[in-house]
């Protein structure tokens, strides 16, 4: 089958780390639309480092359980960078939400986020972290592809897992039954 | 809930350790907004004229602005407030940067520090943890290097670092805060962080900031965003390259110096130069920036890029902005731009005002070379121009030797040395160095700026118009788009820019006193506003059309806070919190006499016209002749405590 793929490119060259675009992803994300603002629930980060001229902006993009064995040193610009500076421990510039690092989790609940292209109703002409980047670092493509079916996890099944991760299915599943006995109670 | 704003402040006791997280006053914003407005009122209410700069009791106020951290593009400026250890006047100067945004988002507005720690400290904030820490393993250290220090002690990479160097530990009159990407270097605010012995604050946070009316906040951000792509697409045409843009002076960017290099005087503030610019030298600077500059960048949440980064062999890496570019290469009178560069490296890392230091190294030289500075004072003084500058800078920030009477600026450092060394100081205004500029006529604006500008640096109060008349043929099409201007006063400031150059409308005598009385009010309130809200006068009150003004800021007030405030509105709280910065210097001491440019600020002058646009000025403003707000005044703008403090001071005689 035929697929509307939506990328956001992203140019190292261009980004110059002013966090506009976490500035926006924020506040589009927020209940109400842009009722509030806070970069640490943002879907993109920007890893920077002034003095060593790095500037990074990571999509968050998948959750996992377990942390990978990483990498301490990579390139950027030509130039190996540690991950230590950036406050990456010892992973690169990576979009998961794990266990090692506090990156693309809400900061209240600790549930993964991830970007959603900002699919909303009506529709953006691009997401919002584009449009706010003026610089161009981060650039927006549509593109048809052949693509396989896949399931895709919403945000609930995702944050479910992770759930589940931490405290085990069953603790899940007796807090979920007692939650909705207790809203049930309520409604009554 | 509170919108825009956290609604909390820290209160830190630096004698006692006592750590508070105190509940603000909403009714604080309606009439101050935040930033410098509500420090004002803070520091008018816990400061009284008494206290000395380095009393304990002297109050250093660490603040955000009203619109910091909301979707406000190029909202992200820190506002710091004392009593200058320079002038003993109301010290405030801002810097841009990201410590702002972190510190709301924290949960706090501002940071008020007062007392005085036993050794060296630095604050650690992150969310409600916040903690007072030992830094007497970072005394010594870099402005850079102390805040990399910390990211890495607290294993916490987007921290952001607001840090003091040599200069500002050992309390040099002219040192500066700074934060990797913005300095607040004017009326040695960073000598009150060494006297606290606060080498630093670091603050990292994680919560929300809200917005009133979502929808229409965004959309006026969108707006601004627009403009902002606009006018960087389309340059004022008919002004140096310079002021064409908008954002600080784009000397990072563009490699056309001529406007600078021209109009303002070399060495201690002496002559100009005219002429130096030429192909060849502008093929050598040109090159020399581009290969020590590595990237453009902004400040949070800004799109302009007003800074770069600087990497030249052998020196620590720095970030640059403005005109700050030049200040030494002209002061030394030196040619080649890596001087600048280099001596920058060093400045920026040991922490002092790039306007200031470098005139006052090139005053130390006249007077050595006038025989008033012996070898007996400056043993091992080398020969060369470059090496001196060197000397000097690693003197002044030790406060050794000969650098411990230069580290407290030209004013006091002459009357110490004695000798008639008074007599070349020269460039100061209220005790403080300017910007060295030497013209031929007398401008009036720009007179009554210089003489009574509080921020104590023109480039903080001036903006919005050009600075020369413009040539007949754009002058119409200027005006054509000129939304900027305040209400009520469109037919007349357009009126202005179309006359200005015609046959008898030139300086000194034009324009008349009553319009020079109102561009000055107008540039002057849009700085005022910027400053309380945080917004960076580079896409505000600095240039000329720029993307913020005084009909879309009451939109972004409004939408961001809930409070209602209209255009009238916000430019009687700018009046306020303008008015009250006077009423702390003059309590403080300040008099008409202190409100005057150095004398030889342009060769023709005209005293009694002086005196007549000065007259006009205070009437115009609301002041009496000795340029205190009157009674009526004070109370038309709910300043009626200062009215009060006045009579109890004898200041005015009660009516």
């Amino acid at each position: 089958m035929k697929r509307k793929v939506k990328i956001i490119k992203i140019d190292l060259n261009k980004c110059m780390g002013c966090r506009a675009c976490e500035v926006a992803c924020a506040a589009f994300h927020s209940n109400p639309k842009y009722s509030n603002v806070n970069p640490a629930r943002s879907r993109i980060q920007v890893f920077r480092n002034e003095l060593k001229n790095v500037f990074v902006p990571v999509k968050g993009s998948f959750y996992t359980s377990a942390e990978c064995a990483g990498r301490p040193v990579y390139m950027v610009d030509e130039k190996l960078q540690s991950g230590y500076e950036y406050g990456l421990s010892v992973c690169s510039f990576c979009g998961a939400t794990c266990p090692s690092r506090d990156l693309f989790k809400e900061p209240d609940s600790g549930l993964p986020i991830k970007c959603d292209m900002c699919e909303s109703d009506p529709p953006l002409d691009e997401p919002m972290c584009v449009k706010w980047c003026l610089v161009d670092a981060l650039t927006y493509e549509e593109r048809e592809e052949e693509a396989e079916e896949e399931v895709k996890l919403d945000e609930l099944d995702t944050g479910l897992e992770s759930l589940i991760d931490t405290y085990g299915r069953d603790k899940v599943v007796d807090a979920v039954a007692r939650l909705s006995q207790k809203t049930e109670t309520q409604s009554k | 809930m509170r919108y825009a704003e956290t609604g909390y402040n820290l209160e830190v006791d630096l004698s006692t350790g006592n750590i508070e997280r105190v509940a603000t006053d909403p009714s604080m914003t309606e009439q101050y907004l935040g930033g410098l407005g509500t420090n004002a009122r803070i520091m008018w209410d816990r400061v009284p004229p008494e206290t000395d700069a380095f009393s304990p009791d002297n109050l250093l106020i660490f603040s955000s602005g009203l619109l910091c951290s909301t979707p406000a593009p190029s909202a992200n400026r820190t506002i710091i407030t004392s009593i200058s250890p320079q002038n003993s006047l109301f010290g405030f100067s801002m810097m841009g940067g990201y410590w702002s945004p972190e510190l709301k988002h924290a949960g706090y507005d501002k940071i008020i520090v007062r007392g005085k720690a036993p050794d060296w400290v630095y604050l650690w904030i992150e969310n409600d943890k916040v903690e007072i820490r030992d830094a007497k393993h970072l005394q010594g250290k870099s402005t850079y290097d102390t805040a990399e220090a910390i990211r890495v002690e607290m294993n916490e990479p987007r921290a952001q670092v607001i840090s003091i160097g040599l200069a500002g530990e050992n309390k040099v009159f002219f040192s500066s805060i700074e934060t990797h990407r913005g300095s607040a270097s004017r009326l040695g605010l960073a000598a009150i962080m060494g006297d606290k012995k606060l080498k630093a604050v670091a603050v990292h946070g994680t919560k929300d900031i809200n917005i009133a009316k979502p929808a229409e906040f965004i959309e006026e951000c969108n707006k601004v965003l627009e403009y902002i792509q606009y006018r960087l697409n389309n340059p004022i045409p008919g002004v140096p390259p310079i002021l064409a843009y908008i954002g600080s002076p784009q000397e990072m960017a563009l490699h056309d110096e001529e406007w600078h290099l021209d109009s303002f005087a070399w060495g201690h503030a002496r002559a100009r130069r005219k002429g130096f610019w030429n192909k060849e030298v502008e093929k050598q600077w040109s090159d020399a920036m581009e290969s020590y500059k590595k990237r453009l960048i902004s400040c949070y949440n800004c799109p302009i890029r007003c800074a770069g980064i600087v990497e030249v062999p052998g020196y620590p890496t720095y970030i640059l902005k403005c005109f700050t570019k030049l200040t030494y290469v002209m002061a030394a009178e030196v040619d080649d731009l890596d001087f600048g560069f280099q001596m920058l490296s060093k400045a920026q890392h040991y922490g002092v005002d790039g306007f200031t230091a470098p005139q006052v190294m090139a005053f130390a030289i006249e007077l050595y070379e006038n025989g008033i500075l012996t070898d007996s004072d400056m043993p091992g003084f080398p020969k060369d121009k470059k090496e001196r500058f060197h000397w000097l800078l690693e003197k002044i920030v030790r406060r050794e030797g000969i650098g411990d009477v230069l580290a407290d600026g030209v004013y006091w450092a002459a009357r110490k040395i004695g000798k008639g060394a008074e007599a070349f100081d020269h460039n100061t205004i209220k005790k403080h160095e300017q910007v060295p500029i030497k013209l031929g006529m007398l401008n009036p604006i720009y007179y009554i700026m210089w003489s009574t500008g509080e921020k104590i640096n023109i480039t903080q109060i001036e903006g919005q118009i050009p600075q020369m008349p413009m040539e007949k043929h754009i002058r119409e099409e200027f005006v054509k788009d000129w939304i900027q201007i305040p209400t009520g006063k469109e037919e007349r400031f357009k009126q202005f820019i179309l006359e200005w150059g015609e046959e008898g409308k030139n300086f000194p005598f034009w324009p008349p006193p009553d319009l020079v009385a109102e561009l000055v009010e107008w540039q002057e309130t849009m700085h005022y506003i910027d400053d309380s809200l945080g917004i960076c006068s580079g896409v505000s009150s600095f240039p000329i059309k720029p993307p913020y003004h005084i009909h879309n800021l009451p939109l972004f007030i409004s939408y961001g806070t809930g409070l209602n405030i209209d255009e009238s509105e916000l430019w009687k709280i700018s009046q306020r919190i303008r008015n009250l910065v006077r009423a702390h210097n003059v309590r403080r001491g300040m008099r008409r006499e202190d409100e005057k440019p150095p004398e030889d600020h342009w060769k023709k002058r005209f005293p009694d016209y002086e005196q007549k646009l000065m007259d006009e000025y205070y009437k115009y403003r609301g002041w009496d002749l000795r340029g205190i707000p009157t009674k009526e005044t004070l109370e038309k703008l709910d300043l009626d405590f200062v009215y009060e403090d006045f009579v109890k001071r004898g200041i005015h005689k009660e009516e």
